[in-house]
């Protein structure tokens, strides 16, 4: 870690370009020199675009030279998520069958960071279409935990959690349906959050399930990911569930800190049984320490929690199996002929690449889908789950009434090893238990880390939960919990996480 | 619930145009059958008269002016196509007719 | 064209005799938006392929559909002047189905939910009589694109080694209108289904919301068709003619499937369900899909598209933009002009009731108008095989010329048989009439002195006749008048001959 510029923050580093002391083309070198360094072994990026990071970058120092007025972040780099589509670079989603394609547009969230003046440097890797909690179920191979390159990164956005993690770039875009911000900043010791549905376009974002999918900022401190927010969010008229609301004030939330007076809700359902000793132990500290900075402490219950995790396994594959069933191989991406079979019709062919395409876990849940959604089991699954989603978020409304926020651990463990549930499904599934709710409620959340979990010195995630377009709430209680998390530790967790180059040097 | 047979997941993969091969289905009917129990206990909420959720955000009526947008450009249609001529997507022999 | 051979039919009175049809009609029209449903892209007819396309219509990863408003507009205006009750709250859904043309392999439509349902069309027969055709709904979705068949003999589908898909069309509104099946019609089947899509087609019109050409694909039908016997309530098993495209092989497809089903029956065999499609070259219609267990489309609320929500304040706006029903406004014409009922039913048949009602506006007389506009002209259009709308735009001729035509002849310039000969140098192209006129020197004689000759010329050559008249026998003087006419070559008014000649004689 020679080069201080890549561990600053993103606050930082917009501050000393805005004062010129440094360029924005020097830190998107550094970022750069940074991946060569460590992404051998880390994994993070699907495709690295030196070039037109730098192209950008330089344009940024030009303008910025020519006296213009720019936005915060500018000449800040970033890393997006490789389910984002960008206009010339390629967008895999982590899939074969999207192998080698190149879109011809740009996400509005892409759209965004460039207008805001933010070098592209790369996409990041993810389990296919956003399907999985570790990165396993890329079609191009894991992202790995700077913490223990043995572990998983977290999923499906296990190579934007590893890319700022790893110091590769200070900033990252996610995507979250089920806690694919949330979980993968908690097992690499980051900050993410999952913004109210419709706070964030999804114009662009390769849909994995419509009504559950959210793009949101992941950095390394508060202050940074409520820049990121402010970047990415508002109102877009090319997305129909986007709400045509200002956005929430986020940095003005993460600057002030303050949770005097607040009502911090423990949610019952996700606390205990079922959570790792020291997930529990780092939780109950940072709870005191909410206490300590004057915020009020009250239990809630959640009672339709309990279904949540089934009514999520439905919504989804179900929502999933229809959204995916445009990779046919008729317009875009991979075509493969059936073996054994000449002149083949389309269907054959669509048939044929769509299991040579997919993954696995990609094709369970499709399946899964199509049973959920076809006639005679409809009602028993779809629409008892559709039942259920109103029930979870009824319970969202009550508690509401009684706390300004929710928190609880964000997974039940620190990162697990790779192969330990890769074949198990339902394990997998079960590591989304406190993130899912409110992708399925639409309301927002956050994970910050809470310390290392002293059974393993694995990162452990705090998630706060707000009411819907209450976003900033979970800033101010970031914030707050982050400043008295750093005055206890006496530096950023993420400074006791190993030396990658020498992990790189060694492997 | 009734059991998830081969032949189930057969006739889904074929619905959702998916060519499984033989091994693919036996490994995908045990797990499957083992994710379909769990997911089934939506059922057992109490549910009875509570009206389902479509949608997080309780918005209605969103829509544009009827006012044209530039198109893609045909090339950039295009750009993507396994195969294409005449300006066309070009596909394999369509079988069913609609 | 058809290789497919025509199965056993029983004859139409026989199978009548047997048997009640029972008819369901779908109706598929294009809404003349300047944009597509879901996204900005034009719908021009006839542009260079794939170039109205944009991420949204292609399907896209990423791309999201947002309604265009004048499409809910036009649908609620339909369901309205087809007296439908319109939703107060609706969804689109998801179909979900594979098909090369179809690029999100789902078809974004509307289910469970139409916006509008319950409505009635009054559809009034040949004989005057007037057939009340129940409407089910009448929903939104949207088109596919159009595939060329490439490599087979024919263009058709069976042979083909390949297709070419072009995606301008997809995405373009429709509007589904489905009826009720309608029972009781028994022999006029065929003709209630003629006259239903042509009511359906001018209703359309009327409202300007979309061309309804039925020969450009813009309005389209599927005849569903199934017999019950005579004495049975329970409907039989129907068949689905697709795609039946002009207002005559409506009557002809009905006609012909009665036929169909009733050899099927009669000889105690038992109707497919399935597709049929009908072949216009040879009037038959010939097995498709069979509609089984394995057609699921798995439709769900579509989670892209927030919900419709007409407000009452709306509806009632869009009620007060809807155009006189055509059947009232032929009521209203008919007693404003003073045509019996058989000369409003023949004016009717052959489409002239918008350019009597211009006339008439333009100042001519309602008899005039008629017999203009359905004499010479019709006979013309007719062995064009054209109608006399069509007819009479290419030509360019107007409602203005049949005004200036009666006035030269009330103005005293034309008589009748001059005025015919003026007609026909207009429809020759000659120009206008008072132009045809001059042109052809055809002008009543208006100088009493040339007519006082003709009149003394030929008194003098009858001298027998002359006095007769004298005598008081009034009716001689018809021989008399006749020989003026030859004398002064047909350029003369009869009744201005007349009289001078009684003048003449009888002081």
């Amino acid at each position: 870690m020679t080069n201080e510029l890549i561990t600053a923050s993103a606050a930082d580093l917009a501050a000393r370009l805005a004062a010129r002391e440094i360029s924005s083309a020097e830190l998107t070198q550094a970022c750069l020199d940074r991946t060569a360094a460590v992404d051998g072994v880390v994994h993070s990026y699907l495709h690295v675009d030196a070039e037109g990071a730098l192209a950008a970058a330089r344009a940024i120092d030009e303008r910025r030279a020519a006296g213009e007025s720019l936005p915060t972040l500018a000449g800040v780099p970033i890393a997006v998520k490789d389910v984002m589509t960008t206009k010339g670079l390629p967008t895999t989603c982590g899939s074969k069958i999207l192998e080698g394609w190149i879109p011809p547009y740009d996400s509005t969230v892409v759209t965004r960071l460039k207008a805001a003046g933010m070098p592209i440097l790369g996409k990041t890797n993810l389990d296919e279409f956003a399907m999985g909690s570790s990165t396993e179920h890329s079609a191009y191979g894991p992202s790995r935990n700077p913490w223990d390159l043995d572990r998983i990164p977290g999923g499906s956005g296990g190579g934007s959690s590893s890319v700022i993690a790893s110091f590769q770039a200070p900033l990252a875009t996610g995507t979250d349906t089920g806690g694919s911000i949330r979980q993968p900043a908690a097992v690499t010791g980051t900050v993410g959050t999952k913004p109210t549905y419709g706070g964030v376009s999804r114009y662009g974002l390769v849909a994995l399930a419509s009504s559950l999918d959210q793009a949101g900022p992941c950095a390394r401190t508060v202050l940074d990911t409520a820049l990121l927010h402010e970047v990415m969010a508002g109102h877009d008229p090319m997305d129909s569930t986007s709400i045509d609301a200002p956005v929430p004030a986020v940095v003005e939330a993460a600057r002030r800190a303050d949770v005097s007076g607040m009502k911090i809700g423990i949610i019952r359902e996700l606390t205990g049984d079922g959570f790792q000793a020291g997930v529990q132990q780092r939780f109950d500290e940072a709870v005191q320490h909410l206490v300590d900075a004057g915020a009020e402490v009250v239990e809630v219950s959640c009672p339709s929690f309990t279904y949540a995790l089934a009514a999520y396994y439905l919504i989804l594959p179900s929502e999933a199996s229809s959204n995916l069933a445009k990779f046919d191989a008729m317009r875009y991406g991979m075509r493969v002929a059936p073996q054994g079979i000449d002149d083949p019709s389309a269907e054959q062919v669509m048939a044929a690449t769509r299991d040579a395409g997919f993954g696995d876990e990609v094709k369970r849940r499709i399946i899964l889908g199509t049973y959920a959604l076809s006639s005679g089991y409809y009602d028993a699954y779809y629409g008892s789950a559709q039942k259920v989603r109103r029930l979870i978020a009824d319970d969202f409304t009550r508690s509401f009434e009684a706390a300004d926020v929710l928190v609880s651990p964000t997974a039940p463990t620190t990162a697990f090893a790779f192969g330990d549930k890769i074949d198990d499904p339902m394990a997998m599934y079960l590591n989304d238990i406190a993130t899912i709710p409110a992708n399925l409620a639409g309301v927002p959340g956050m994970s910050l880390p809470s310390g290392l979990a002293p059974e393993d010195g694995l990162p452990v995630g705090f998630q706060i939960l707000a009411p819907a377009m209450q976003d900033q709430r979970l800033y101010a209680v970031g914030a707050a919990l982050e400043a008295r998390l750093l005055s206890a530790w006496g530096a950023p967790l993420l400074h006791s996480a190993p030396d990658l180059t020498a992990a790189g040097k060694g492997a | 619930m009734s059991e998830l047979t081969r032949a189930d997941v057969a006739h889904l993969a074929g619905l959702a145009r998916i060519e499984l091969s033989d091994d693919e289905l036996d490994k995908m009917v045990g797990e499957l059958g083992i994710i379909l129990e769990s997911v089934a206990t939506v059922q057992n909420a109490p549910i009875g008269d509570v009206a389902p959720m479509s949608h997080p955000m309780p918005l209605v009526n969103v829509t544009r002016p009827d006012e044209v947008r530039p198109s893609l450009a045909a090339e950039a249609a295009l750009s993507g196509a396994p195969e294409q001529d005449q300006q066309r997507f070009s596909v394999p022999r369509i079988l069913d007719e609609d | 064209m058809s290789q497919a051979t025509a199965e056993a039919t029983l004859p139409f009175e026989e199978a009548l005799a047997a048997y009640d049809p029972v008819l369901g009609l779908e109706v598929h029209v294009e809404l003349g938006t300047n944009t597509k449903m879901f996204c900005g892209c034009a719908t021009a007819f006839g542009a260079e392929p794939n170039s109205q396309v944009c991420p949204v219509c292609l399907g896209l990863p990423g791309a999201l559909p947002v309604v265009n408003e004048k499409g809910v507009e036009s649908a609620i205006r339909i369901g309205l002047a087809l007296n439908c009750e319109i939703a107060s709250w609706c969804r689109f859904a998801r179909k979900n189905y594979f098909y090369p043309d179809m690029p999100k392999n789902f078809q974004t439509s509307q289910y469970d939910e139409p916006i509008a349902f319950n409505g009635h069309l009054d559809v009034e027969l040949a004989d005057g009589s007037t057939y009340r055709v129940e409407i089910e709904r009448a929903h939104m979705e949207e088109d596919t694109g159009k595939s060329l068949h490439v490599g087979g003999s024919t263009g058709r589908i069976h042979g083909a080694t390949h297709s070419l898909v072009d995606y301008n069309r997809a995405g373009i509104p429709l509007i589904e209108i489905v009826t009720k099946p309608m029972t009781g019609a028994g022999e006029r089947a065929p003709e209630i289904a003629k006259a239903y899509v042509a009511t359906l087609r001018d209703l359309l019109k009327a409202l300007a919301v979309s061309d309804v050409k039925m020969e450009q694909g813009s309005m389209r039908c599927d005849v569903n068709l199934s017999l019950m016997p005579k004495d049975s309530t329970t409907f039989g098993i129907r068949s689905e003619t697709k795609n039946v495209n002009s207002l005559r092989s409506v009557e002809r497809a009905v006609r012909y499937e009665i036929g169909r089903h009733a050899a099927i029956l009669s000889s105690g065999g038992k109707v497919t369900q399935e597709t049929r499609h009908w072949h216009e070259d040879t009037g038959i219609t010939t097995a498709g899909r069979e509609k089984s267990d394995a057609e699921d489309y798995r439709y769900f609320p579509e989670p892209d598209l927030v919900p419709v929500a007409p407000s009452t304040e709306m509806v009632e706006a869009l009620r007060a933009t809807l155009p006189e029903p055509p059947a009232a406004r032929r009521k209203r014409l008919q007693s404003a002009w003073g045509y019996s009922d058989l000369e409003m039913r023949d004016v009717v048949n052959a489409g002239l009731v918008d350019l009597i009602d211009e006339t008439v506006t333009a100042g001519a007389t309602p008899a005039g108008a008629r017999k203009w506009w359905s004499g010479e002209i019709a006979r013309r259009a007719n062995d064009a095989g054209s109608d006399v709308p069509t007819y009479a735009a290419s030509l360019a001729v107007t409602p203005a010329h049949v005004v200036e035509l009666e006035s030269l002849v009330t103005g005293g310039r034309l008589n009748d048989a001059m005025a015919r000969q003026v007609w026909d140098g207009v429809l020759a192209g000659e120009g206008t009439p008072t132009a045809v006129a001059d042109a052809r020197g055809l002008e009543l004689v208006q100088d009493t002195g040339a007519l006082q000759a003709a009149v003394d010329k030929v008194i003098a050559a009858n001298p027998d006749v002359a006095q007769k008249v004298r005598d008081g026998k009034v009716q001689a003087a018809g021989a008399l008048i006749g020989q003026v006419m030859k004398e002064m070559k047909g350029q003369a008014d009869a009744a201005a001959a007349r009289q001078l000649i009684l003048d003449t004689l009888v002081g």
